[in-house]
């Protein structure tokens, strides 16, 4: 059913249609809305049987989730941020143990200095924790997503995150098509655990792994990984044939065909990116735009296949590898191998700063013109910049720099 | 389940481990020796049968009991119970009543009429037993047992020695003595009474039989010299006691005196008491705490009346009166005379100064040694003419109806073995269960304060049981207060308290064993061991 | 709490089991057929009062609920001892997932019983020390204001013991931990620092808070059984000597236990919602030296010589325990009767 919607809601709503048993969050913007949504349904009884917990910490919201998955429950959560870096520990224990929790990431910077804005900064940070990770360009892709994310959770057992960007679309009042139960429940089987805290059958879960196994221990976790490859164009395709609508798979493609110059990104800013392209396309230029929609595990084979007839490639994300550079740029980079297409990276959006679209018009032309460098920090002020690192080198023991930013620009931001 | 490798794993598994190879010592279950067994002159296993009285399987207990002594009821009452002195529940609180719970044994299997356990096949040997005295009886019944044909010879018309013509009734009622010997002539012992044997050599010579087990005790009174008028009632303490027996009273007087500080003078005294006397006094050389009676029945004899006097000798009997001297004790606690007289008024006076052995029997057969009026035996009971052995008063030894008893049992285990040409090895004596093995902190559940109620409320009930018997909850009470010293209770402890699950419990009456496999022997076990039943030994490898 | 007739005899319910005594009044480790829900070939030290006391509690929970028990462990030396690849020791549906985080995922399987209606299947989240009252102590708090229906355990061996003895927040005074070492002017643990979690669990006024140690036994297994008769959360804080931590003898673990309840420092009761209910009674009062003189972590207040100052100090501690918890009993002194049911004086338990 179509309708006018904030995203937060539609997710919930999403998330709800998946018949979860077990929700547990903590507040934190921009997820919040979602987990409000949900307890209401949970308490008015719209959603049952589910048990909502309110708990006291992230920490303890993904280790809600671990012991209601491992007892066989769908569990659920959500966070962003600061919320995420709380509970790493046991994101990384979720995915250890095989665990098929999903958990909406309403994608945000992470401080200090504190931030509330969107970018990447907090699902890169847990890249490596062996979850899934899916991210969505639109509110309906995000409802999409999260319907596909149970199912592929549950399969494979691993815990899977969505990702959407925390206020673009979490609060964002958008067109989007919320699917039938009836649609969801023909799509999503009943949960079946692989393995499950039994007393009629008692196994113990998290056993302490020595180097004699360690190694195939990891090496079955990332095998997992390489077979949700596999799986989750096919669950795209079965999605499609169940709610007529294709969503979510590897990576999405935009004016690929014959492209020299092709943008890559993750996320809502894909939609801006793909307006600049229209414009640049019109003005004449071969590009297109190349959407990750799963960036773990990562398509190397479907990447390197979309990206083959580029000459070059500008990989736009919103974080990075401090001290090194673009994370999804490296990927990218794995992917392409030794090949001649030439890499650009340019970093955009931290902590929430606006990409115009103009900005990306006037940077693509100077791609397409291979007259960028290699790493791009778009719409720096370099006036702040080149005070501060003169005053860096000259000055004995300088303030934080980040404060010194804030208050040379003349303003601060409002923390949650 | 489709379990995730390594890191889900299926229970149990660790049982693959074998933790017993940390090992360096390892904990072995033992039996100890409790003081009580260890101590008691009849070589009960007292121990052995509490256990079976504190689960109220009283025939077991009764069954174990007799394994040793074949007269509980007479030694429930007559027995001086050294083993209660020795009872480490003693240090606890106050030692087990183990003489009420084997009196109340003994009664309750007189009352059910219980038969001891099945005879050996028979031999076809040959006992002679001479006397049937506690020593005669209890060696006659145990050879019954190992299937020895047994013939006693007793000198007086009726069985018991000195337990019918010492012990007064009102200790020892006849109807019980003579059940419990019953009992055992039940067994098809053949008694021939007012069958004294004056030489022994001529039934050594006659061959009739195959051993000898002498046991005639000491029953001449001690006489002493003491200046005495011709009217003056003087007779010994048990000539007077052995006349209760016959059909006529012994005429003693209102005024009687009894001259010595032994058991017999407390006896002679209340017996005296009880024929009317009233005015029975007994005179002691020294001071009460040296008298060798035992404490009790000198506090019983003068709960009924008996005068006493102490540091007191007879200097003169005249008629109806007496002379005694006053004594003081010098350094090394003996009297000395003090040349202070007195007179003592007396109808009789009674002589309670021990007794002798009349060895005329053994006359003429030189091979048996005789030294200080007693016969001489070996540890094997056998005196030095061979297939001749000797028990109770007559041999070197504490003059009691238990220890009497005991050599009874001693000797016939030595004839059957003497009998099948075998030579009897003692199996070792298990080491000691002495108090610092014991973990009392189990015993109770009372706080310390609570604790010393325990013998006021004893006293109360089961206490008076010198003329009374326990009734069965008494009996219950008092046999759980066992601590099983050194021997396995059943208490499951061990079972319970291993960290490593390294205790096989087998059972009801099965008791424990160790899973070497896994014991890790950190030695809990041993250490909560409430009866001290468990050691640990150093790990060979 | 519960009173029962003190015995004076070999029944004396501080025995495991005792054949005289009924088969209801045994513990569940007398019986045969006991779940051993923590069974051999674990690998733990020789000696271990937290392998003692998780198969003590955890059987009791399974005798409680039918066998009906899903265990969380934190990681800490019961985990490890347990579980290392490929074997493991729990015979119960068992799992580990972080140090600080049990008491929740405890909730989290509650949550799960209660959506799927297997309310019959009980939750018991444990813990060591250091997992209960420091880096574990939020998520403890959280499931008690909650009121998740989980029975949290806490298995106090009072320091960091599986990463080699370091200070913990339950490290009690003056014991020398590998982080409160016995040197300079004030060796070993301070004074005036640490928490009292059975307090704390108190003051979150959830249903049931008590305290238990691997010496009385029945006591233990009451107050587990106790435990599973109510709904909410619960907490039971077990001690459990640790030989290679307090540097005692692997065969002194039972009776250091008793020492530290006999002694005051170690206050056995029970609580609930909020209010103390009873306390189990010191039979016979030792001064804390007893306790202490055994344990190399004390060795400081004896060697040279005797630290009479700290010695007193923690004295001082054992006394307040006994004044707050009414540890002595002073009643039982005015019983006494004279028939069998009568010799067995009441006696709190
Ligand atoms: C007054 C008194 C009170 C006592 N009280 C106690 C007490 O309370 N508890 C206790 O433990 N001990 C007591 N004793 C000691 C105890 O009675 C003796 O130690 C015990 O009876 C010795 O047993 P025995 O079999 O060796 O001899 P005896 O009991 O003396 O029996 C010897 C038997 O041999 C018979 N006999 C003797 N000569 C011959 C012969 N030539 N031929 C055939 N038969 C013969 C006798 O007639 C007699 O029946 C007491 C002793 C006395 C005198
Ligand atoms: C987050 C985290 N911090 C630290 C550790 C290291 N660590 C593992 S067990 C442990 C000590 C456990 O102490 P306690 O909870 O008292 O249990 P014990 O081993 O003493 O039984 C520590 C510090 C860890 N595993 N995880
Ligand atoms: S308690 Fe267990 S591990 Fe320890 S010595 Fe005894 S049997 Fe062995
Ligand atoms: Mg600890």
């Amino acid at each position: 059913m179509l309708q006018q919607i904030e995203g937060s809601l539609a997710v919930a709503k999403a998330a709800a249609l998946c018949r979860p048993e077990v929700i547990c969050a903590y507040p934190i913007s921009p997820q919040t809305h979602i987990v409000e949504n949900l307890s209401v349904m949970v308490k008015s009884g719209e959603l049952s049987p589910c048990e909502f917990v309110n708990v006291e910490s992230e920490f303890a919201a993904m280790s809600v989730a671990i012991g209601a998955s491992a007892a066989g429950a769908r569990s659920y959560t959500a966070t962003a941020s600061q919320g995420l870096l709380f509970m790493i520990e046991a994101v990384y224990n979720a995915a250890g143990l095989g665990l098929p929790i999903v958990m909406t990431l309403a994608n945000r910077a992470i401080g200090a200095p504190i931030n509330i804005w969107n970018d990447h900064t907090d699902s890169m940070a847990v890249r490596d924790s062996g979850w899934i990770q899916l991210y969505a360009e639109t509110n309906q892709d995000a409802v999409d997503l999260h319907i596909q994310a149970f199912r592929l959770a549950e399969e494979i057992s691993l815990p899977v995150m969505v990702n959407m960007d925390g206020f673009i679309l979490t609060h964002a009042v958008e067109r989007v098509d919320i699917p039938e139960q009836e649609q969801v429940d023909r799509f999503l089987p009943h949960f079946e655990p692989k393995q499950i805290l039994d007393p009629n059958d008692p196994v113990s879960i998290g056993s302490m792994v020595g180097p004699e196994a360690f190694s195939e221990v990891r090496y079955l976790a990332h095998a997992k990984q390489l077979l949700a490859l596999e799986r989750i164009p096919e669950i795209a395709n079965e999605f499609d044939s169940i709610f007529s609508r294709y969503a979510g798979g590897l990576v999405s493609k935009y004016h690929l065909d014959g492209a020299e110059t092709i943008i890559v990104a993750m996320g809502s800013i894909l939609g801006t990116i793909k307006d600049a392209v229209d414009e640049l396309r019109d003005a004449g230029l071969s590009i297109g735009v190349l959407g990750i929609t799963t960036f773990r595990p990562f398509p190397l084979d479907a990447v390197r296949e979309a990206l083959s007839t580029a000459k070059r490639v500008v990989v736009l994300e919103k974080a990075f590898s401090v001290g090194l550079g673009g994370i999804l740029s490296a990927n990218i980079t794995t992917a392409l191998g030794n090949s001649a297409i030439k890499r650009y990276s340019v970093v955009a959006g931290l902590g929430g700063r606006s990409i115009l679209r103009s900005s990306l018009v006037d940077f693509f032309k100077l791609a397409d013109a291979d007259e960028i460098g290699e790493l791009t920090f778009l719409d720096l002020n370099h006036d702040v910049i080149d005070r501060e690192i003169s005053r860096m080198q000259t000055s004995v023991r300088p303030r934080p720099a980040a404060e010194r930013i804030v208050h040379d620009l003349g303003h601060s931001t409002k923390a949650n | 389940m489709d379990k995730p490798y390594a890191i889900t794993l299926e229970v149990g598994t660790s049982r693959s481990n074998k933790t017993g190879s940390w090992r360096v010592e390892r904990p072995v279950y033992l039996d100890r020796l409790p003081p009580c067994n260890q101590e008691c002159p009849a070589g009960e296993n007292i121990q052995g049968w509490l256990y079976h009285a504190e689960e109220g399987n009283y025939q077991e207990a009764w069954q174990v009991l007799m394994a040793d002594n074949p007269m509980p009821a007479v030694m429930g009452r007559v027995c001086y119970h050294t083993c209660e002195t020795v009872c480490n529940r003693a240090q606890l609180d106050v030692a087990v009543g183990i003489n009420s719970v084997e009196r109340f044994l003994g009664d309750i299997a007189l009352e059910k009429g219980w038969k001891p356990r099945q005879l050996a096949k028979e031999t076809n040997k040959n006992v002679l037993v001479i006397g049937a005295g506690p020593s005669g009886l209890s060696a006659a019944y145990h050879l019954r047992l190992a299937g020895h044909k047994v013939t006693i010879y007793e000198a007086g018309p009726m069985p018991g020695g000195m337990m019918r013509f010492g012990i007064p009734s009102y200790r020892l009622p006849r109807n019980i003595l003579e059940a419990e010997v019953d009992r055992i002539i039940g067994m098809g012992v053949e008694i021939r009474y007012n069958k004294k044997v004056d030489d022994l050599s001529t039934v050594v010579n006659s061959k009739e039989f195959d051993a000898v087990f002498l046991a005639i005790g000491a029953e001449v009174g001690r006489r002493a010299y003491i200046p005495a008028g011709d009217s003056t009632h003087i007779l010994d303490a048990v000539t007077f006691l052995r006349s209760m027996e016959g059909e006529e009273l012994p005429k003693i007087g209102r005024k009687v005196v009894i001259y010595g500080g032994g058991n017999t003078a407390m006896d002679a005294a209340r017996t005296a008491k009880r024929l009317g006397a009233t005015d029975a006094v007994v005179v002691y050389r020294r001071t009460r705490d040296k008298m060798p009676a035992h404490d009790f029945e000198v506090e019983e004899a003068l709960e009924e009346g008996i005068q006493m006097r102490w540091l007191s000798t007879i200097k003169h009997a005249g008629p109806g009166k007496l002379v005694i001297e006053k004594m003081e004790l010098d350094d090394t606690g003996f009297p000395q005379p003090t040349g202070e007289f007195e007179e003592l008024e007396s109808d009789s006076l009674i002589l309670a100064l021990g007794q002798e052995v009349d060895l005329s029997l053994v006359e003429n057969l030189p091979s048996i040694e005789v030294q200080d009026g007693v016969v001489q035996v070996g540890p094997n009971m056998m005196t030095g003419q061979s297939g001749v052995f000797a028990g109770g008063d007559m041999v070197p030894s504490e003059r009691t109806v238990t220890r009497a008893i005991g050599h009874g049992k001693r000797a016939a285990r030595y004839i059957d073995a003497f009998l099948r040409g075998d030579e009897l090895v003692e199996p070792a004596k298990h080491e000691v269960a002495s108090y610092d093995k014991i973990h009392t902190w189990y015993y109770t559940d009372a706080p310390q304060t609570v604790r010393p109620k325990l013998d006021i409320v004893r006293r109360q009930s089961s206490f008076d049981e010198v003329v009374l018997g326990l009734d069965e909850d008494n009996a219950l009470f008092e046999a759980r207060r066992c601590l099983s010293c050194g021997n396995c209770f059943e208490c499951d402890n061990c079972y319970g308290v291993c960290p490593d699950n390294a205790v096989i419990k087998l059972g009801p009456g099965q008791r424990y064993q160790f899973d070497y496999d896994y014991c890790k022997g950190c030695g809990i076990c041993v250490e909560e061991c409430p009866c001290g039943a468990i050691k640990m030994e150093p790990e060979t490898i | 709490m519960g009173y029962q007739p003190v015995k004076f005899y070999q029944t004396g319910s501080f025995v495991v089991g005792n054949r005289l005594l009924e088969a209801q009044d045994r513990t569940v480790q007398a019986d045969m057929k006991r779940t051993n829900s923590l069974t051999l070939g674990h690998r733990a030290c020789q000696g271990c009062g937290e392998a003692l006391g998780a198969r003590y509690a955890i059987d009791a929970a399974m005798r409680a609920t039918d066998g009906k028990v899903i265990a969380a462990n934190a990681t800490g030396c019961l985990e490890v001892f347990t579980t290392p690849f490929p074997e493991t020791s729990w015979q119960i549906p068992w799992i580990h997932s972080l140090f600080g985080n049990v008491a929740a995922v405890g909730t989290g399987i509650a949550a799960a019983m209660k959506v799927k209606g297997r309310t019959d299947i009980r939750v018991v989240a444990q813990a060591g020390d250091g997992g209960t009252v420091d880096i574990g102590f939020g998520v403890l708090s959280g499931m008690f204001e909650r009121n998740d229906d989980v029975l949290f355990i806490c298995y106090d061996n009072e320091a960091y013991m599986n990463t080699g003895v370091q200070r913990s927040g339950a490290t009690p005074p003056a014991a020398k931990t590998s982080t409160t070492e016995a040197v300079g002017a004030h060796p070993g643990a301070d004074f005036g620092k640490g928490k009292n979690l059975p307090l704390i669990a108190m003051a979150h006024e959830i249903p049931y808070v008590a305290t238990a140690t691997v010496a009385e036994l029945h006591d233990l297994e009451y107050k587990v059984e106790k435990a599973m008769s109510f709904r909410g959360a619960r907490y039971l804080h077990v001690l459990v000597p640790c030989p290679l931590g307090w540097g005692s003898a692997p065969s002194d673990t039972i009776r250091l236990s008793r020492l530290a309840k006999e002694s005051g420092l170690f206050p056995v009761f029970e609580a609930e919602y909020g209010e103390v209910t009873g306390s189990s009674k010191i039979r016979s009062q030792v001064p804390v030296e007893e306790y202490l003189r055994p344990q190399r972590r004390y060795q400081h207040l004896f060697r040279p010589s005797a630290n009479t100052e700290v010695i007193a100090q923690l004295q001082a501690i054992a006394d307040k325990n006994i004044r707050r918890f009414d540890l002595l009993d002073t009643q039982s002194q005015s019983t006494s009767g004279n028939s069998l049911a009568d010799q067995e004086a009441l006696q709190t338990r």
